[in-house]
C-alpha cells in the first residue's frame, strides 16, 4: 500500500515535471541545436551540433533590444502598481469589517471575467484620448488591471495570517496604524509580497494581447516577437521563444525561497 | 504611577451588550485582577482600557489625563497579551526595546532598560536570539520584559500565563508578583482563574456578564462572596449552598439549628465553604450521606448529601470513613455566608 502511494506520488511529481520542462526542452533544442534539428524527426535527444548561432541572429534582429527594455519596464511598473494598490486593498479586506466587503471580494474576481478583446477597442480609444497609446504606462495599467485581483486576495489572506495581536502590541507600544504597518506587518508579509510580485511580474511579460493592440511603435517583446517572427524562419521563432521564457524563470528562481515560505516551509 | 480610572463604561457590539455600565478605579501601584468566566467581558474591558476598543460610552481616565478617545500610544501604558505577540522578525533584544525605540530614547538608555528588564526575567542568554527559537515560557518573558522596559505607569496582561504548563505558571506567578510589587506598578490582570487572581492580587472585581459583580481584597471575595455566583466561582472545589426554609428565625437541619439574620419564614440559600465543616457527633449534625471519598493528600474530598441537595467537605487526610457512610458535619458558624433563594443574594 504504501508503496502503491510512493508510485503515484512519483509518477505524479514526473508528470508535473515533464509537463512543464518537455516544452522547454523542444523549444531549447530547437533553439540552439542548429537548423537541421528543428524538421527533423523523430528528434534527437542531445543535440548533435551545439550553436549559438541562431540565438545571434535573433538578437541582432533590430529592435529585439528596444522591446526587451520596454518589456521590462513595463513589467516592473505592472509589479509596483500591483503592489502599491494590492496590499492596501488587501490589508482593508483583511482587517476591517465593512458593509459591502463580501461583494467587494467577488467584484474582484469579477474583473477577470471581461475578456480584454472586448475590451481592447474602447481602451485604445481612450488610451489615445488620454495619450496613454503607445506608452509603457499605458501597457502597466492593464496588466496591473489583470494581476490586481490576484494581488489583493493573495495579500489579503497574507494579513489574515499575520496575527492581529502583533500588530496591536505594536500599538501599544508607540506605534501609529501606519507605522506598525510598515515596522511590523510588513516585514512579515515579505514572502508573499514577493510571491505576488512575481506574479504580477510574469503576467506582464508573457501578456501578448493589450500589449499588442496597445503599441504600435514602442512594442514589448512579446508583441514584437508576434508581428516579427511570423515572417521569420522556424528556428529564429524558436530562438524567441527561449528568449522569452529565460528572464521569467531566472527572477523566479531568484524569489523562490519567498515562494517556498509561503507555502509554510520557513528556511529562516 | 498613576491611577486607573473606570467611569461608567459601557459597550456594546451590536444589539448585545458587552459591558453593562462598569466602574472601577484601580489605585497608583495597586494590582487588581478582572476576574471572570469566558465571555463575562473582562477583556473587552481591558482592550478599552488599552485603546484597543472603544467604548461605547464612559470615560477613562489614567492619572490625571482622561484617556477615553486617544489611540493606544499616546496612553502610556504597556500590554501583556495572552498569546505573547511578541515579533517573530525582531531578536529578542530588538524585542524588549521596542517600546523604548519608538519612543526615541537613546541608545544608551534604550541598552540599559533592556539590560534591567532582561535581568529581571532571566532571559539574558537569549537576547540575541528570534522568537521562533524560544520555548513558549521564554517567550512570555520576553512579552514581559518588553512591557517592564518601557517603565509604564499602567500595566495591563491579558491572561499572560494561561498558555503555559501548570509548573511554569506556578513559578511565573510568584515572580510576577515579586517584580510588580517591587517595582509598584500600578497593575489591571484579566484571568479566568481564580487561584491566579486569588494570588497575585490586591483586589479582585468578579465580572459576570458584562456586570462588576463585587470587587474586594481576595480573602473577601473569598468569605464573603455576594452573591451565589462569586461563591461558586471562587474557589477550588466551589461553596456549597443549600436551599433551605427558615421558620421562626431558624433553619434546621437533622440535629442542627441555625439562627437566621433578620429572622422570618422564609426560602434561603445556606452558603458554605467546604473547608468550613468539621464532621462532629451525631446529636447536634447535619447529617451527610457520603458518597465519594477522594485522597488529595493535604486533604480527603468527601462528596455526599445533605437532604438531597449535593454537598463537597475538605476532611483531613486521616478522616476513616467508607462510601455509604452517614457522617455529622458542624459547620463553623460564622462562616455561613446565607443568601436569599432564589436569587442568590447574600443577606448581610
Amino acid at each position: 500500500m504504501r508503496a502503491l502511494r510512493r508510485g503515484i506520488f512519483t509518477t505524479g511529481v514526473a508528470a508535473l515535471c515533464a509537463w512543464t520542462l518537455i516544452p522547454i526542452y523542444l523549444v531549447a533544442l530547437s533553439a540552439i541545436g542548429g537548423e537541421s534539428v528543428v524538421n527533423a524527426w523523430p528528434k534527437p535527444f542531445w543535440p548533435t551540433q551545439l550553436s549559438l548561432a541562431t540565438l545571434g541572429t535573433f538578437m541582432n534582429l533590430s529592435g529585439v533590444w528596444p522591446a526587451t527594455w520596454q518589456s521590462a519596464q513595463v513589467a516592473l511598473l505592472c509589479m509596483l502598481l500591483s503592489i502599491v494598490l494590492g496590499l492596501p486593498a488587501g490589508y482593508a479586506l483583511a482587517r476591517f469589517a465593512f458593509a459591502g466587503s463580501n461583494l467587494y471580494r467577488l467584484l474582484i474576481l469579477l474583473t477577470r471575467a471581461f475578456p480584454v478583446g472586448i475590451l481592447a477597442l474602447p481602451l485604445t480609444v481612450t488610451f489615445i484620448r488620454i495619450g496613454l497609446y503607445d506608452t509603457a504606462l499605458g501597457v502597466a495599467l492593464v496588466h496591473t488591471a489583470l494581476a490586481l485581483p490576484f494581488a489583493i486576495l493573495v495579500s489579503s489572506s497574507l494579513f489574515i495570517g499575520i496575527p492581529r495581536e502583533i500588530e496591536e502590541a505594536a500599538w501599544v507600544f508607540g506605534c501609529s496604524r501606519l507605522s506598525a504597518f510598515f515596522r511590523v506587518v510588513l516585514p512579515l508579509a515579505t514572502p508573499g509580497i514577493a510571491a505576488i510580485a512575481i506574479f504580477a511580474f510574469v503576467i506582464s511579460w508573457n501578456e501578448v494581447f493589450a500589449a499588442a493592440v496597445l503599441t504600435v511603435r514602442h512594442r514589448t517583446l512579446t508583441a514584437f516577437l508576434l508581428s516579427v517572427l511570423s515572417e521569420s524562419p522556424l528556428h529564429v521563432q524558436f530562438a524567441g521563444g527561449l528568449l522569452l521564457v529565460v528572464p521569467s524563470v531566472l527572477f523566479i528562481f531568484l524569489v523562490r525561497r519567498y515562494l517556498f515560505a509561503i507555502w509554510g516551509i520557513t528556511n529562516r | 504611577m498613576a491611577a486607573i480610572v473606570i467611569d461608567r463604561v459601557r459597550k456594546s457590539f451590536g444589539s448585545t451588550n458587552a459591558l453593562e455600565e462598569v466602574s472601577l478605579e484601580v489605585h497608583d501601584g495597586e494590582f487588581v485582577a478582572l476576574l471572570g468566566p469566558s465571555g463575562c467581558g473582562k477583556t473587552t474591558l481591558l482592550r478599552i482600557v488599552a485603546g484597543l476598543e472603544t467604548q461605547t460610552s464612559g470615560h477613562i481616565r489614567i492619572g490625571d489625563r482622561d484617556v477615553s478617545n486617544l489611540p493606544p500610544r499616546a496612553r502610556k501604558l504597556a500590554m501583556v497579551f495572552q498569546n505573547y505577540a511578541v515579533f517573530p522578525h525582531m531578536t529578542v533584544r530588538q524585542n524588549v526595546g521596542f517600546g523604548l525605540r519608538m519612543a526615541g530614547e537613546p541608545a544608551a538608555r534604550i541598552d540599559r532598560q533592556v539590560e534591567r528588564a532582561s535581568a529581571l526575567m532571566h532571559i539574558e542568554p537569549y537576547l540575541h536570539r528570534y522568537p521562533a527559537q524560544l520555548s513558549g515560557g521564554q517567550r512570555q518573558r520576553v512579552a514581559v520584559a518588553r512591557a517592564l522596559a518601557v517603565e509604564p505607569s499602567v500595566l495591563l496582561m491579558d491572561e499572560p500565563l494561561s498558555n503555559l504548563d501548570a509548573l511554569l505558571r506556578l513559578e511565573m506567578r510568584a515572580e510576577l508578583k515579586a517584580i510588580l510589587a517591587e517595582a509598584g506598578t500600578t497593575t489591571l490582570y484579566v484571568t479566568h482563574d481564580q487561584t491566579e487572581a486569588m494570588g497575585l492580587a490586591d483586589r479582585i472585581a468578579v465580572l459576570q456578564a458584562g456586570r462588576v459583580v463585587q470587587v474586594g481584597p481576595p480573602l473577601v471575595i473569598y468569605r464573603e462572596p455576594r452573591t451565589m455566583f462569586v461563591g461558586g466561582f471562587v474557589g477550588s472545589p466551589p461553596m456549597n449552598f443549600l436551599r433551605v426554609r427558615a421558620s421562626g428565625g431558624t433553619v434546621a437541619l437533622g440535629g442542627a439549628r441555625f439562627a437566621v439574620p433578620g429572622g422570618g419564614d422564609r426560602a434561603l440559600l445556606l452558603g458554605i465553604r467546604p473547608e468550613d465543616l468539621t464532621i462532629g457527633d451525631a446529636a447536634e449534625g447535619v447529617p451527610f450521606a457520603l458518597r465519594v471519598l477522594e485522597p488529595l493528600g493535604s486533604h480527603v474530598l468527601l462528596t455526599g448529601d445533605v437532604e438531597g441537595q449535593q454537598l463537597r467537605v475538605m476532611a483531613p487526610p486521616e478522616i476513616v470513613a467508607r462510601a455509604g457512610d452517614i457522617l455529622h458535619l458542624r459547620p463553623v458558624a460564622e462562616r455561613i455566608r446565607w443568601m436569599s433563594a432564589p436569587e442568590g443574594i447574600a443577606l448581610a
